[in-house]
């Protein structure tokens, strides 16, 4: 059986359907094949033990573009929008930060905390009315490209001598030295530590950790939310969004390959052998699983496939849930507190050192932990009086050494529970069961080639421009009528359907040009 | 305690005692790490065999890949610009490879031996971007310059040497085609193909069996004019058979770092080797613009007046008042055997159609003074040297 589509989006996680449904409101036939029985990709929640369900991978919701938001209508339903970090301490001596200010540090790192907190987000809001167009072709002479290349001049210099140096001069550097220069609070630097190198093959004192960590601030400015019902509901309502534009979601359907002929793409066919005819294909795969899987390397050329297949994109973080009997005793922390983001990073130090390892393809025996509790707010989640704890800890390299073995899984799993457990004595007496996500498991589940949440590393020699690799940076493949539209395209990753809706939009200008 | 003593400086070839043995002149060059004879007796004694006898020249330092696996054939094709489903086993297809720009990186030979092995030849060493263009399929490439050593024996003569050399049946084998015999219990390949536009045959041959392989084919040959050759008579005889070399007519383009100083297939003459039947071929994308945009630049083949030969020469679209000139000369020579003075250029499009006329600058020394002519020159179609015998089969007797 052929059927005949306008566009066909392969993977239906949330960039892929905001694609989708952008696409379904101009008037598109639109079908969406989705590999997992439910949509959502890397955002979705399930049950990983009975009666206790969880955000599967990404948890928090930094930057849901309100571009995206505006364009479908949506009207996410968030527990909690602007959560507070809270970095745990010894004795209950925590210190706890929130937008531009922070709280449980002396006066003068507080101030710096200020200052630096208001520099970083002018920065990254440079970042963020980037985020929302398709990155400008360098050396080109499109009006478009050229205007929005003229742009990010302007918004460059218009920071004023002085911070525009300062720009020029933090966006290439590591965070350690910059925390070091202005804070003393080994909390502080340690949670500011965290937030660069979260989701990322860095230590803190690598390089372009700054640039991390205006991308994360970029999103929406720093804040942190939490959706109602987990991750998933974010995907059901975008789901929903395509479903009432046009857009035919099919699940449990693997796409084993994109159908190339004569250099362009005609089609896809999926596992189950049936054949979807469409001259536009949308890949929300991931670059590498698009170019090198799908389509395979003898359909595009040398330079490309060279470039692609070493796109740096191994994961170096793992997920962690607990089914609780009840919410862990953390000294020093009040009830509502197990209703933000908690993280154990006690320095920078500590950080770095939890890196460490991971070069050497080892995890960390002392990984730096991010927690929340999502069924404290969302009864939903848990069976009534228990309590769910959904943690990313890192770092635990896709790469490992001798593989992930169960003897290393329990490694990792043991040394999270040891950690937490410094802080949170009587949390092993509370776990019911417990589900441990390495990245080669995110790699099965989710179909993420290295296992990596944001396609591919956030470092500059693979953002803007140059996202996934030059000479595709505009969402269009260098195989007629194919395009990018996941995390992997510029800007990257983290639950924003800003991928998704540029590539939507490039798909809709390059129809109209032609 | 001794210093181990290490092989640094020029390698030899097989054959090096062979060569030395019959050098008069001691001038020699490295050619890809091996010592390489320029000439052995003389230039034109050496050239002439070629045109009038039979020349044998050491070719072993060619660099040779040999490429399989199941997917060699798919890589292969991918790889270079024309079809190589078309090349069935036992022929040998001249090949050009681009970049993804569509820019040359080199021209070669690609051996077909049997179903799904292939022997690539070229001047220049590619490992690199054979690697790297292996990516995504299933392929072995080994380097296998050291391991097979080679001889071009050509002239028209060369076909009769061989014959008395005992190699029945090579009376069949047509222009890029290719056989096998046993000699002396070893394996000895003869692909009908060289670089000097005449009839000719390369020998293909283990090492160890190099020698004997050299004795048996100058005893062949003692009675038809038989000689070794240098690189310079060769040179000479490659551009009246208007062939190009790396690095003179074309640079490659991985080993070229100024923008628009690399050539596109197209711009080197070569149109018949890109198919764009292909979906797909390395440059097909920027190959399939160029096309539509048009080249920038055109080579010619140069038919120049006079007799002194154009090296290195500007090329101009009159004989005066030229604000700029709209090419250059990048192989010259004058041609005994065509009576030409012959040479190989570039110039920029729309300049240098068949059968148009340029003027080339040609400067000269007569006695330490540097004098300088304008020679009119007539761009033509043909290679300058391309004589019947070269693809007649059977070749005849002479």
């Amino acid at each position: 059986m052929t059927d005949r589509y306008d566009a066909i989006v392969v993977g239906g996680g949330h960039n892929g359907l905001v694609c989708a449904a952008l696409l379904g409101r101009s008037g598109k036939q639109v079908l969406v094949l989705e590999a997992n029985d439910q949509v959502g990709g890397a955002a979705v929640t399930r049950e990983f033990v009975d009666g206790y369900a969880v955000s599967a991978c990404a948890h928090l919701l930094y930057q849901l573009q309100p571009s995206v938001v505006k364009d479908l209508k949506l009207k996410p339903k968030l527990v909690s929008e602007d959560m507070t970090t809270i970095a745990l301490g010894d004795n209950g001596q925590h210190v706890r930060i929130q937008g531009r200010s922070v709280d449980g540090v002396n006066d003068t790192d507080a101030e710096s905390y200020r200052g630096f907190h208001k520099r970083m987000t002018r920065f990254a809001d440079l970042l963020r009315t980037f985020f929302n167009k398709t990155p400008p072709r360098l050396g080109t002479t499109d009006f478009k490209d050229l205007l929005t290349l003229g742009q990010l001049g302007f918004d460059v210099r218009r920071l004023g001598k002085t911070e525009m140096r300062e720009f020029l001069r933090l966006i290439g550097i590591n965070i350690h030295d910059e925390l070091n220069e202005r804070f003393e609070n080994p909390l502080l630097k340690g949670a500011l530590s965290l937030d660069a190198v979260l989701g990322t093959h860095l230590g803190p004192r690598s390089p372009n950790t700054i640039m991390t960590y205006l991308y994360r601030l970029a999103g929406d400015h720093g804040r942190i939310a939490s959706p109602l019902g987990g991750m998933g509901s974010v995907s059901d309502e975008l789901a929903m969004a395509a479903t009432e534009a046009g857009v035919t979601i099919r699940t449990g359907m693997p796409v084993s390959r994109i159908v190339v002929d004569n250099g362009r793409v005609v089609g896809v066919e999926t596992e189950s052998g049936e054949r979807f005819d469409s001259l536009t294909i949308v890949s929300n795969a991931d670059p590498k699983q698009t170019i090198m899987e799908l389509v395979g390397a003898r359909h595009v050329e040398t330079g490309f496939t060279h470039r692609i297949h070493h796109m740096r994109m191994k994961g170096n973080a793992a997920k962690l849930h607990l089914a609780l009997d009840g919410l862990p005793a953390i000294d020093g922390l009040s009830n509502s507190d197990y209703a933000q983001r908690i993280v154990i990073a006690p320095d920078e130090h500590y950080v770095e050192r939890a890196f460490n390892p991971a070069k050497y393809g080892e995890s960390s025996p002392e990984p730096v932990v991010e927690i929340t509790f999502p069924s404290f707010r969302d009864s939903a989640l848990a069976p009534a009086g228990k309590q769910v704890m959904s943690a990313v800890v890192q770092y635990a390299p896709y790469e490992r050494k001798g593989g992930w073995t169960d003897a290393a899984r329990q490694e990792l799993e043991a040394a999270a529970i040891r950690v937490i457990e410094r802080y949170a004595p009587d949390i092993t007496e509370r776990i019911v069961a417990s589900e441990l996500l390495t990245p080669a498991d995110i790699e099965r589940e989710f179909h993420i080639t290295g296992g990596h949440w944001h396609h591919g590393e956030l470092t500059l020699d693979q953002l803007m421009f140059v996202r996934p690799v030059c000479g595709a940076a505009q969402y269009r493949m260098p195989i007629d009528g194919l395009y990018l539209c996941g995390a992997g395209a510029h800007p990257g990753g983290g639950v924003s359907g800003a991928a998704g809706r540029n590539a939507a939009r490039a798909i809709l200008r390059r129809e109209k040009a032609a | 305690m001794s210093i181990q003593q290490v092989h640094q400086g020029r390698l030899r070839s097989p054959f090096y005692a062979r060569l030395a043995a019959l050098d008069t002149l001691n001038s020699w060059h490295e050619w890809k790490g091996y010592s390489s004879a320029d000439a052995l007796y003389c230039d034109e004694t050496e050239y002439f065999a070629i045109r009038n006898a039979t020349a044998v020249f050491d070719l072993t330092p060619m660099t040779k890949y040999r490429i399989s696996g199941p997917d060699a054939l798919e890589y292969i094709n991918r790889l270079v610009t024309r079809d190589m489903h078309k090349i069935k086993p036992g022929r040998v297809a001249y090949a050009v490879w681009c970049d993804d720009r569509g820019q040359v990186i080199d021209d070669g030979t690609i051996f077909h031996l049997t179903e799904g092995e292939y022997r690539l030849c070229s001047q220049e060493r590619h490992f690199a971007w054979l690697q790297t263009a292996a990516i995504g399929f299933d392929v072995s490439i080994v380097l296998e310059t050291d391991e097979v050593a080679a001889l071009a024996v050509q002239g028209p003569t060369s076909f009769t040497v061989l014959k008395t050399m005992g190699l029945n049946g090579l009376e069949g084998l047509k222009p890029f085609g290719l056989m096998n015999f046993d000699f002396d219990g070893a394996d000895l390949m003869v692909s009908r193909t060289g670089f000097t536009g005449d009839l000719g045959y390369e020998l293909w041959i283990q090492p160890d069996k190099a020698e004997l392989l050299w004795d048996a084919l100058f005893e062949a040959g003692k009675l038809h004019g038989i000689r070794a050759m240098g690189t310079h008579a060769l040179e000479l005889a490659r551009i009246e058979a208007g062939y190009l070399a790396a690095h003179e007519d074309f640079l490659p383009a991985d080993a070229t770092l100024r923008n628009g100083r690399t050539r596109s297939p197209f711009e080197l003459g070569l149109h018949w080797l890109v198919d764009f039947k292909k979906p797909n071929f390395n440059g097909r994308r920027a190959l399939a613009e160029e096309m539509r945009r048009g080249s920038t630049w055109r080579l010619v083949k140069l038919d120049i007046e006079g007799n002194k030969a154009a090296h290195h020469s500007y090329i101009f679209a009159k004989e005066r008042g030229n604000k700029k000139e709209i090419g250059f000369v990048t192989s010259a020579a004058w041609s005994p055997v065509c009576k030409q003075n012959i040479a190989l250029g570039t110039v920029r499009m729309p300049h240098g159609a068949v059968g148009s006329n340029v003027w080339v600058e040609i400067f000269y020394q007569r006695e330490m003074h540097w004098s300088r002519a304008m020679a009119k020159a007539t761009v033509v179609d043909k290679p300058f040297w391309f004589p019947p015998r070269r693809s007649v089969t059977p070749p005849g007797p002479y």
